[in-house]
């Protein structure tokens, strides 16, 4: 335990690719998840299209039954 | 319902985190003993604190579940705790490089606060097979809500236990004997802080909307008495 309360601080050359790699892991996962969100609405969007494809079709036979 | 406000929100956290990024990398001083390192901490610490108040406000959503018995809340419940999982990844990734560029370990086993965070991380990545292993939606809702007010519990008085125990390796961010950060430093901290707030606020909402769309597009379907595609999710609760 001694040796690690005694390591010393990087110099900046060697620190840089630390921080560089723990804010880069954060804004991976960000970007990760909202494109698995985005994913997630194009799915919603379709589904939705149908619905209404769906729905103008029950319309459509419904007034061919009328004019029948 | 669940997306008024996520615009001025969603824009509000983006100019947060650009200031915050700001302040970061430009305006805080660098730490006299672990130098540029540090700079971790701005990420890394309000990553924690977000995740584990996220964690106890999924047990407070469940509680009102438990008590109102609307699947509204179990929804939000769920929802707190699938981000603050993702949070909780955040941190334990960011916290090992900062351990390996500062100890020369990736991971310390006699560590307190990794340990325990650990724990309370493992802990709830069991929420979703215990979720996942009900079949009926209505046990389902409520056994995963006596879960989390349980989790909900255990993390504040994890939290204790590790203030209690003297451990002379992780350092502490409030009340030092020293007196803790300067000026500078605690104004970058309460800015990432209140950033990582925003953030999580907004994702709740986001995840929230996008499971009400979809669910109000099941009951489309099934209103028109057409096949639901992919099925019902037997995780996730529906939101109407």
């Amino acid at each position: 335990m001694e040796v690690l309360i005694a390591a010393p601080a990087l110099p900046l050359d060697e620190a840089g690719k630390y921080v560089a790699g723990a804010y880069i892991v954060f804004m991976v996962l960000l970007v990760v998840y909202v494109a698995i969100m985005a994913a997630k609405l194009g799915r919603i969007e379709r589904e939705l299209r149908e619905v209404a494809a769906i729905a103008e079709e029950r319309k459509d036979e419904r007034r061919e039954e009328v004019n029948a | 319902m669940y997306g008024k406000g996520l615009k001025p929100l969603s824009i509000a956290t983006v100019a947060m985190l650009a200031l915050t990024l700001s302040l970061v990398f430009f305006y805080a001083p660098l730490d006299a003993d672990q130098g540029f390192i540090q700079k971790i901490f701005y990420v890394h610490v309000p990553l924690a604190i977000t995740a584990l108040v996220g964690f106890i406000a999924g047990g407070v959503f469940a509680i009102l579940h438990l008590r109102s018995n609307d699947r509204k809340w179990d929804a939000y419940s769920y929802v707190a705790i699938h981000i603050s999982v993702i949070f909780g990844v955040a941190v334990l990734i960011t916290g090992a490089i900062w351990a390996k560029a500062s100890w020369g370990h990736w991971w310390v086993w006699d560590e307190p606060t990794l340990v325990s965070f650990l724990i309370v991380f493992l802990l709830y990545a069991t929420y979703y097979p215990f979720r996942y292993a009900i079949e009926d939606r209505d046990r389902q809702a409520r056994y995963a809500s006596v879960f989390a007010v349980t989790a909900g519990a255990f993390v504040p008085l994890n939290f204790m236990a590790v203030r209690m125990a003297q451990s002379l390796v992780h350092p502490r961010t409030f009340a030092t004997a020293e007196g803790g950060m300067p000026g500078e430093m605690m104004l970058t901290f309460l800015c990432s802080l209140v950033t990582m707030g925003l953030l999580w606020t907004t994702l709740v909402k986001f995840e929230l909307t996008a499971k009400s769309a979809s669910g109000q597009v099941k009951r489309l379907r099934r209103a028109l008495d057409a096949p639901v595609a992919g099925g019902n999710s037997r995780i996730a609760p529906e939101v109407s």
